[in-house]
């Protein structure tokens, strides 16, 4: 009774927390200068990426590296759509088509062992990219297309909007019996199978959420650069990045891809255009260090000094 | 016709060449050491480097650089091993914990080695020319340089089969790569031996950069589209068998000879194609167990 008590105050605390945070998000347009508002996308572009990332990997374990072909098809779907159907609309298309795709490779490829997996997401994107710079050079006779445009605060308000969205997703699925579902699947997949989880569908089917998320944030993003080719929309690096994001962050708690993105694309913007090559040097050292000696990210940390404390005040009393 | 085909037969093997050389550190590295290594092609770029600034600054004669750039990389591939994924291997616990969390290691060991050469070397293309004479071959025109990687691929892979056949050490490779805790408690060192394998794939990495380097221009980004070649060639070979990795490497040389004979843009996806139906139908390649 008395815990249940706690509990609900918490969650109410917690609650009116999160709320806060998304209408002091929701103003920031309002009142800073246009520099802000880029920046915050761009955070929210990573954090969208890495929560969808780890939303399928996080409790599964299987390691996606596909982040960057969902990312593309996104941006294709605006590049192709744009002009033709209202935006809004085409966002949506951009995610379903990322979701169709996943379900297919899901389909086809999550029975594959873990490393195999890897190789083959990472495979797809490779195999998307020089499919359609081929495509574009022998069929269409062209390279790259120009995408219709949005203004900064537009796609910052979409970024949010669809942060909010991924956020309660992901809230839901991991407090429901899918999640738990997942989570066995990550422990040990042959026993989930035999207590009746249907494991091949339930990861299929979380690996198209999570990209149709992806998807979706590629779709808006498009409609910031204006120009976009096979090696922008299809980038590696969309692949790679929310996997170090998250772990650096953590993976046990919602929030830790959340805290590894921001923290690392305010990095990346900060120091990017003065030092890129230190960026990606010092990017590496922590990921290496991060793996050897945080195996369960800043999050993991932040948890055992917390219970630390914790401990520490209970010897006291 | 003739010519024809013998032109996109020998373009094949000269390319599988290349292509073998540089799977076989890999097939060794996942094979023994359990490192999924996406950094293998950074370890090729130091060795293009090193061959490079040897040439260019000092005029050494690139297959002189052979001798030097292997003993450079494959020290720092054995010390990799033993300081850092050692360390990470005891820590991850289970076998397939270690799989994952190495590969990721590796990316961070990707950035690092790329953007230290980035700050050496610079980011812009380079090249040297050695070797460059045409040699005819029936109608058939080549390069020699790349003649020249195809027989030291050859016999680079050659010696490497014999020392893992026939050698002490090689017996004690090949009992880590079946089962390294038997090895272990049959005597064998394994720590030494994982590092070892590590290292040496290190090393035919670095002596496939220094070869390939007398005929591609180099550059420190360069190293990620290696690796992935290599671990097309692997996955078709089959993981860890070290004939698997010639048998594969030439198979996809003459398939992109083939493919870029028809429509040349489509090479790359071709290799894709294969590479995925393969990991469909068969994840452990023609050789694999």
């Amino acid at each position: 009774m008395d815990m249940a008590a706690f509990r609900s105050k918490r969650s109410l605390v917690f609650g009116s927390i999160i709320l806060l945070l998304l209408f002091l998000l929701a103003i920031i347009p309002l009142y800073s200068p246009g520099y802000t508002v880029v920046l915050l996308s761009s955070i929210f572009m990573y954090v969208v990426i890495t929560v969808s990332w780890a939303m399928f990997s996080g409790p599964t374990s299987y390691i996606s590296l596909a982040s960057a072909a969902f990312f593309g098809v996104g941006i294709y779907a605006s590049a192709i759509l744009g002009r033709a159907l209202p935006l809004l609309l085409v966002f949506g298309i951009g995610g379903l088509s990322s979701f169709c795709l996943a379900l297919l490779v899901g389909a086809l490829t999550l029975r594959l062992r873990g490393i195999y997996f890897v190789m083959f997401t990472f495979g797809l994107v490779e195999l998307l990219l020089h499919f359609i710079l081929w495509w574009e050079v022998r069929i269409t006779g062209t390279t790259g297309r120009v995408v219709p445009t949005l203004d900064n605060t537009t796609v910052y308000y979409l970024m949010l909007i669809t942060f909010a969205i991924l956020m309660v997703t992901a809230y839901l699925i991991r407090h429901s019996k899918f999640g738990l579902a997942l989570q066995s699947i990550g422990e040990d997949e042959e026993a989930a199978n035999h207590t009746g989880v249907n494991v091949t569908a339930l990861k299929t089917i979380i690996f198209a959420v999570s990209a149709f998320f992806i998807g979706a944030a590629g779709a808006i993003m498009a409609t910031r650069w204006t120009y976009i080719d096979p090696k922008i929309a299809f980038n590696p690096l969309i692949s790679f990045m929310p996997v170090l994001m998250a772990i650096f962050g953590g993976m046990g708690q919602l929030y830790g891809p959340v805290i590894g993105a921001t923290i690392f694309t305010y990095l990346e913007e900060f120091l990017i255009t003065r030092f890129p090559y230190y960026y990606m040097l010092i990017f590496g050292i922590i990921m290496a260090v991060a793996i050897l000696y945080l195996p369960s990210g800043l999050v993991g940390l932040i948890q055992m000094w917390w219970k630390g404390g914790i401990a520490r005040r209970h010897a006291n009393t | 016709m003739f010519v024809k085909f013998l032109d996109i037969a020998i373009a094949g093997l000269l390319m599988g060449g290349i292509y073998a050389l540089i799977s076989v550190g890999l097939s060794l590295q996942y094979g023994v050491a359990r490192v999924l290594n996406i950094a293998h092609g950074e370890f090729i770029m130091l060795g293009a480097f090193i061959t490079w600034s040897l040439y260019t600054f000092f005029g050494i004669n690139p297959l002189v650089s052979l001798v030097i750039c292997g003993p450079v990389v494959f020290t720092t591939g054995f010390v990799l091993y033993r300081t850092f994924f050692t360390r990470l291997r005891i820590r991850s616990g289970s076998s397939a914990a270690f799989e994952g969390n190495s590969m990721l290691a590796c990316f961070g060991l990707l950035f690092i080695i790329q953007n230290v050469a980035i700050l050496i070397w610079g980011a812009s293309i380079r090249g040297y020319s050695y070797l460059a004479v045409p040699v005819n071959f029936g109608g058939a025109k080549f390069a020699a340089n790349r003649l020249l990687t195809l027989g030291f691929a050859i016999v680079i892979g050659l010696v490497f089969y014999l020392f893992l056949a026939r050698t002490r050490i090689g017996k004690a490779i090949r009992a880590a790569a079946q089962d390294p805790g038997a090895a272990e408690l049959m005597g064998v060192r394994i720590t030494q031996v994982l590092g070892l394998c590590f290292g040496l794939g290190a090393l035919m990495a670095g002596l496939g950069g220094t070869l390939t380097s007398m005929s591609y221009k180099i550059q420190p980004a360069m190293g990620l589209e290696y690796t992935i070649i290599a671990l097309i060639v692997i996955v078709i070979g089959g993981l860890g068998s070290i004939p698997g990795s010639f048998i594969g490497g030439f198979l996809l040389g003459l398939v992109g000879s083939i493919v870029t004979y028809i429509e040349p843009g489509l090479s790359l996806v071709a290799y894709y194609v294969i590479f995925m139906l393969l990991l469909l139908v068969r994840p452990t390649g023609i050789l694999g167990k």
